[in-house]
C-alpha cells in the first residue's frame, strides 16, 4: 500500500493554535487572572501600607528620679521627635509595671545624678535604657534610635551652650553617618522592589504549575498527544501566554511602586524589562517542571509553594539578611532565583545602572532560567508512561 | 470535499472482506504484543502475547469487559505507550520506531476525550484543525459537515462544559475527525452515554466507514454493540479469546437459545429455578421470558405450566459461554446459587410502604437537577432508576440516603427523612456507591471489619458476620490482599459485603454493575434477587437497559423528570407501535425520551 498521508501542516499553525487556547482559558479563568492582577495589587497594598520596618511613635516611659531643668530638656526633644511618643512615669516601678504590660517598649531612666555628672566633664552622664527584648528586631531598632536621639540631643545642648570645651571632652570622635541610596531609610522604598520579585515568582511558578497537572487531570493532554504537535510546540504554547500575563503582572507592580509607592526608580528601563524576562522564565520553568512531574493539581501547587514562594519569601533576602543566615542555608539561597532578581530590582530602583552588580546576577537568572526550561524538555515526552 | 476524496484515492476502498489477509490491505497488524504495569511482584499483565489485523475500511470491536486491556491495547496503538515486546505496524508503519508519522494519520479519541471545558465548540474545533494541521480553505466545509453530522450546528458558541454527556462525545469525535483521519482508534466512545446519543454515535461511526472509506477500531463493554461490526475481537484479562464476524460468534449457538415463560410468578423465582437445572449454563431475564443458553445436545427441560420457545443467539451468548469454557477459578464460583433460594414468593400480602417520595425537587442553583418526582416501594421489592448521566438518579439516591437535603417535597425511607432523622435511622439502609468507597490501601479483611464496627457490631457478631461475608462473596482466597489490588469483580463483591454487613433493611444501590463483566453482573443479579426474597428491599440505578429488565418495578427519568414508571412490560408496552410489536426495553427508553409530548404523570 501506499504510505499514509501525514497530516502535518505548519509548525506555525499549531503553536498558534495552542496559544489561543490556552489564552482563551486564561481569559476565561477567573481565578489565573485574579492570581496575575489581584494578588500583585493586594500584596503590595499590604506590604507597602501595613508593613512597615521602621519604628514610629515608639510608646516610650520617661522616668526623672529628680526632675530638673536637663531631664525637661531631655524629656522635650523625646516630645519632639515623631519616633517616640513618651509618657512620664512617677517612679522606676510604675514605669517597670507598664512595660510589663506592654503599654510602653522602653523606659528611659534618668538617674538623680544625672545632671551634676552632666556638667563633669570627667565623665559621660549615665542614662538607664531598659528595652523590651521580646521582639528583638524591634527591641534592636529602638535602641538605635534612643541612642541617635540622645546624641543629637547632646550636641544640640553643647552648641547651644557653646561651651566647646565640655562638647570636645565628651565626644572625643564625632560619628557622621552618610546613609547611600535610600537617603531617608524609608524601608518602604527596599520593601516593594523586594516585594515584586515575591509576587512575580508567584505568578509565575503557581500559574504553570497548575497548567500542565490539570491537562494530565481533565485527560486533554492525552489527546493532544496523538496529534501531530511536537513537544517543543507544546512546551512554547505553555510558555508564551503565561510570559504575557506576568509581564502584565509586573508593570502593574511597577506602575504601582513607582506611582503609588514613590519608590525612585534611578536605573533603565530597558534593563528592568530584560531581567524581568529572565527572571520570569525561570519561574515560569520551574513550575512548568513542577507540572509535568507531579501530573496532579492539588500536589503541583503544593510543591509550588513549597519551592518557589516560600523561598523567594524567606530566602531570598527581601525580609530576613542573607548575610546574618547560618552557612549552610546562605549555600541554599544561591539556588533561589529570586535573590538574584531581588538585587537587581533594588540596584535599578535604588542606585541606577551598576553594571558590576547586575551583570554577574542577570548570568546567574539566565542559567536558572535554561535549566529548568532544558530540565522540563528532557522530562516531558510524549508519552503516558 | 476535496481532502475526503483525496485520501481515498490512496488506498482501496473499503469493500474487502475480511478473509483478504494480504499485508498491503491491513490498516493494523499487531504480533505478540505484551504490555505489564507495575513493579515484578506486582506486576499486572495487563496485554498478554496479543495478536490481530485489522483489515482496511472495516469496522472492528475491540469487545471486553474492564480491565480486559482495551484502553492498554489502543494506548500502544496510538504511540503513547511503549511495548514490553512485540510488533505494531499501524498503517504500514512501525509504531515504535516513527510514533510522529503514526499519530499524524491516525484520529485517536481517548476514553475521556479531552475536550478544553472553558472553550466553545466552534474554538475546541478550530484548536484541533491547527494542531492538525488542516488547511484554511477546507476549514468552513469541513466544520460544516462535522457540525451537521453531530448535530452540534446550533450550539458552536456553547462552552462544551455545558454540553451534556452524549454531545460532548461526539464533539470529541468531530475534532478527532477534523481532519479526516485513514484509521480511527475509539475508546469505548459510547461509555455513560444515553442510548439516543449511543445509537446515534454509532450512525456517524458507520457513516464515515462507508462515505469516507475509513477504518475504524473501537473499544466497547456493551456487548450488544458487537452487532454494529464487521468483525470483532474478544478481549478478555489481557488475552484475545476470539476474532471474528459477530454471526460466527453465535452460528454454533443455534438451536441454544430459548426462552421460558410462566403464568404466574415472578421472573426472577423462575430464572433462579432453571438456572439450578443441570444442562442450563446461563439463564437471564429477557423480556417477558427468561432466556437460557443450553449446553451441547441437550433439550429444555420439561417445565410444568411454562412454555419455551426457541431464540436467536446474542453475541452476550457466546461470550458468557466463552468465559465458561476458560480456566479462569477466580470467575467459577460466581454462577453458585444465593445462599439463601428463595422458599416462599415475597410476602405480598402484607405490602408495606418503605420509600415515599412526594414531589421531591432539589435545585442546585438556577438548575433543577430532580424536578417534583414521586413514586414509592414497597417491601421486598427491587426498585430501579434508570436514566442516561445527567438525568437526576444520583442526586435522588442522595436524598434518600439522607446525603443532600431536598430543595421540596416529601420524602420518607423506612418512615423517617435520613437528612434530619438520628444516625440510628441510617443503620437501617445499606449504601453502595459507584466508585465502591472501599480503603484501598486496606486488606479485604480490614475493610470488611472497618464497616461493621462503623455500624456498632462487635464481639461474637461480629466475627459470625465476617465469616459470613467471606464465605457467601467467595472472599476468602483475598482476605489479605489490599483492596485496591483486587480484579473489579471482586472490589465489587466487597463494595457489597462491606454495605450489608449490619444486615440493613434498605440496600440502595449506585451503578453497581458498570463495567464488569457478564459473569459477576449475574452472580450479583443473583444475590440481589436472594437479598430480596428475604424481605429486603432493593433501590437500584443502571444505565444498563437489560438491567431495567430485572427489576420489579422502575422508573425512567430524564432531565430530572419521570417519563415513565412501572413493570418492566408496563414500561415497554408504552413504545408498542404496529411498526414494533415487541420493543425492547432501549427502544421504550429512545421513544419516551424523543417524544414530544409531556412526561407522563409521575404516580408510581
Amino acid at each position: 500500500m501506499s504510505p499514509p498521508t501525514p497530516r502535518r501542516g505548519s509548525s506555525w499553525m499549531r503553536m498558534g493554535g495552542l496559544i489561543r487556547k490556552e489564552s482563551l482559558q486564561i481569559l476565561r479563568d477567573p481565578a489565573s487572572i485574579a492570581i496575575a492582577f489581584l494578588l500583585p495589587v493586594v500584596l503590595l497594598l499590604i506590604f507597602g501600607y501595613g508593613v512597615s520596618l521602621n519604628a514610629k511613635h515608639i510608646p516610650l516611659a520617661f522616668v526623672a528620679d529628680a526632675p530638673d531643668k536637663e531631664s525637661a530638656a531631655l524629656l522635650a526633644s523625646f516630645n519632639h521627635s515623631s519616633y517616640f511618643s513618651p509618657r512620664i512615669a512617677p517612679n522606676l516601678a510604675t514605669a517597670e509595671r507598664w512595660l510589663l504590660n506592654r503599654q510602653v517598649d522602653a523606659i528611659v531612666h534618668v538617674p538623680s545624678d544625672f545632671s551634676a555628672q552632666l556638667h563633669t566633664a570627667s565623665q559621660s552622664a549615665p542614662l538607664q535604657l531598659i528595652i523590651n527584648g521580646v521582639d528583638a528586631n524591634q527591641a534592636r531598632l529602638t535602641q538605635a534610635y534612643i541612642q541617635a536621639g540622645w546624641q543629637s540631643w547632646l550636641a544640640a545642648r553643647t552648641q547651644a551652650a557653646g561651651l566647646e570645651h565640655s562638647a570636645a571632652a565628651a565626644q572625643p570622635v564625632a560619628l557622621a553617618a552618610r546613609i547611600w541610596f535610600n537617603p531617608e531609610l524609608r524601608s518602604r522604598d527596599y520593601l516593594v522592589p523586594g516585594l515584586i520579585a515575591v509576587i512575580m515568582t508567584l505568578i509565575g511558578a503557581l500559574l504553570t504549575a497548575l497548567v500542565m497537572a490539570r491537562e494530565w487531570e481533565r485527560g486533554t493532554l492525552e489527546a493532544l498527544m496523538v496529534t501531530p504537535v511536537h513537544i517543543n510546540e507544546l512546551l512554547i504554547g505553555k510558555l508564551v501566554p503565561y510570559f504575557v500575563l506576568g509581564m502584565g503582572g509586573m508593570a502593574l507592580s511597577v506602575a504601582m511602586a513607582v506611582w503609588l509607592f514613590g519608590v525612585p526608580f534611578l536605573g533603565s528601563w530597558w534593563l528592568l524589562v530584560l531581567t524581568s524576562a529572565l527572571f520570569l522564565l525561570t519561574a515560569l520553568g520551574m513550575g512548568l517542571f513542577i507540572s509535568i512531574v507531579a501530573r496532579n493539581q492539588f500536589v503541583a501547587s503544593l510543591i509550588a509553594i513549597i519551592t518557589t514562594f516560600l523561598p523567594a519569601f524567606m530566602l531570598s533576602g527581601f525580609i530576613f539578611d542573607i548575610g546574618s543566615m547560618p552557612g549552610w542555608l546562605q549555600n541554599l539561597t544561591y539556588l533561589v532565583s529570586a535573590r538574584y532578581f531581588i538585587v537587581i530590582l533594588h540596584t535599578l530602583f535604588l542606585a541606577g545602572d551598576v553594571a558590576s552588580v547586575l551583570w554577574p546576577n542577570t548570568l546567574a537568572l539566565l542559567a536558572i532560567a535554561l535549566f529548568f526550561i532544558a530540565a522540563s524538555r528532557r522530562k516531558i515526552r510524549k508519552s503516558l508512561e | 470535499m476535496p481532502s475526503l476524496l483525496l485520501k481515498n484515492d490512496t488506498q482501496a476502498l473499503g469493500t474487502q472482506g475480511p478473509e483478504t489477509q494480504a499485508l498491503g490491505t491491513q490498516a493494523l497488524v499487531i504480533q505478540g504484543l505484551y504490555k505489564s504495569f507495575g513493579k515484578a511482584p506486582r506486576s499486572t499483565q495487563a496485554v498478554n502475547n496479543v495478536s490481530f489485523c485489522v483489515p482496511m475500511g472495516a469496522i472492528v470491536g475491540l469487545i471486553g469487559p474492564d480491565g480486559a486491556g482495551k484502553t492498554t491495547l489502543m494506548r500502544l496503538m496510538a504511540g503513547l505507550l511503549t511495548p514490553d515486546a512485540g510488533s505494531l505496524q499501524v498503517l504500514g508503519v512501525d509504531v515504535q520506531k516513527d510514533p510522529l508519522t503514526v499519530q499524524a494519520s491516525i484520529g485517536y479519541m481517548p476514553q475521556h476525550f479531552g475536550l478544553y471545558e472553558d472553550l466553545t465548540v466552534q474554538e475546541n474545533l478550530t484548536l484541533y484543525a491547527d494542531l492538525q494541521g488542516l488547511p484554511f480553505n477546507q476549514r468552513p466545509d469541513r466544520y460544516q459537515q462535522l457540525l451537521a453530522m453531530t448535530g452540534l450546528g446550533a450550539f458552536t458558541d456553547r462552552l462544551a462544559g455545558q454540553l451534556s454527556g452524549g454531545m460532548k462525545q461526539k464533539l470529541g469525535l468531530a475534532c478527532t475527525l477534523v481532519r479526516p483521519p485513514n484509521l480511527l482508534l475509539l475508546d469505548e466512545p459510547t461509555v455513560g452515554v444515553d442510548p439516543v446519543s449511543r445509537r446515534e454515535l454509532w450512525a456517524i461511526v458507520i457513516q464515515l466507514v462507508q462515505e469516507e472509506g475509513m477504518t475504524v477500531l473501537l473499544s466497547t463493554a456493551y456487548l450488544d454493540e458487537a452487532e454494529h461490526c464487521d468483525e470483532v475481537i474478544l478481549l478478555h484479562e489481557g488475552q484475545i479469546l476470539g476474532q471474528d464476524t459477530p454471526a460466527a460468534f453465535t452460528q454454533h449457538l443455534a438451536g441454544r437459545v430459548w426462552g421460558a415463560k410462566r403464568h404466574q410468578g415472578l421472573r426472577r423465582h423462575l430464572q433462579a429455578e432453571l438456572r439450578q437445572q443441570p444442562g442450563i449454563l446461563d439463564a437471564v431475564i429477557d423480556g417477558d421470558w427468561v432466556r437460557v443458553l443450553l449446553a451441547e445436545q441437550t433439550a429444555p427441560p420439561a417445565l410444568p405450566d411454562g412454555v419455551w420457545q426457541p431464540l436467536p443467539p446474542r453475541f452476550e451468548d457466546a461470550f458468557v459461554l466463552m468465559l465458561h469454557s476458560q480456566p479462569a477459578p477466580q470467575t467459577a464460583p460466581a454462577l453458585a446459587p444465593p445462599a439463601s433460594p428463595p422458599i416462599e414468593p415475597t410476602p405480598r400480602e402484607r405490602p408495606a410502604e418503605v420509600i415515599a417520595v412526594h414531589g421531591l425537587t432539589r435545585r442546585f442553583g438556577a438548575f433543577i437537577a430532580v424536578n417534583a418526582i414521586s413514586f414509592s416501594v414497597q417491601r421486598g421489592e427491587i426498585f430501579g432508576l434508570l436514566g442516561a448521566n445527567g438525568a437526576g438518579k444520583s442526586t435522588t439516591f442522595r436524598m434518600l440516603c439522607g446525603l443532600l437535603p431536598a430543595s421540596g417535597g416529601a420524602l420518607s425511607v423506612a418512615g423517617v427523612d435520613l437528612f434530619t432523622a438520628a444516625a440510628k435511622a441510617r443503620a437501617r439502609i445499606g449504601y453502595m456507591s459507584q466508585k465502591y468507597a472501599l480503603y484501598e490501601v486496606l486488606s479485604v479483611l480490614q475493610n470488611l471489619k472497618f464497616f461493621a464496627r462503623a455500624y456498632g457490631l462487635k464481639g461474637a457478631h461480629l466475627s459470625q458476620r465476617l465469616a459470613w461475608a467471606l464465605a457467601e462473596f467467595d472472599l476468602d482466597q483475598y482476605r489479605d490482599t489490599n483492596s485496591g489490588l483486587l480484579p473489579l469483580g471482586f472490589k465489587q463483591r466487597l463494595a457489597m459485603a462491606c454495605a450489608l454487613m449490619h444486615e440493613p433493611d434498605i440496600l440502595f444501590l449506585d451503578e453497581p454493575t458498570s463495567g464488569v463483566d457478564p459473569i459477576e453482573r449475574r452472580a450479583f443479579w443473583a444475590r440481589i434477587n436472594g437479598l430480596a426474597d428475604l424481605g429486603v428491599t432493593i433501590m437500584i440505578t443502571t444505565h444498563f437497559m437489560d438491567e431495567a429488565e430485572y427489576c420489579d418495578r422502575l422508573v425512567i427519568m430524564s432531565q430530572g423528570r419521570i417519563l415513565a414508571a412501572g413493570t418492566p412490560a408496563v414500561i415497554r408496552a408504552q413504545a408498542q407501535t404496529e411498526a414494533a410489536p415487541n420493543p425492547s426495553m432501549e427502544d421504550a427508553f429512545i421513544t419516551l425520551i424523543t417524544a414530544p409530548t409531556q412526561p407522563a404523570g409521575a404516580g408510581a
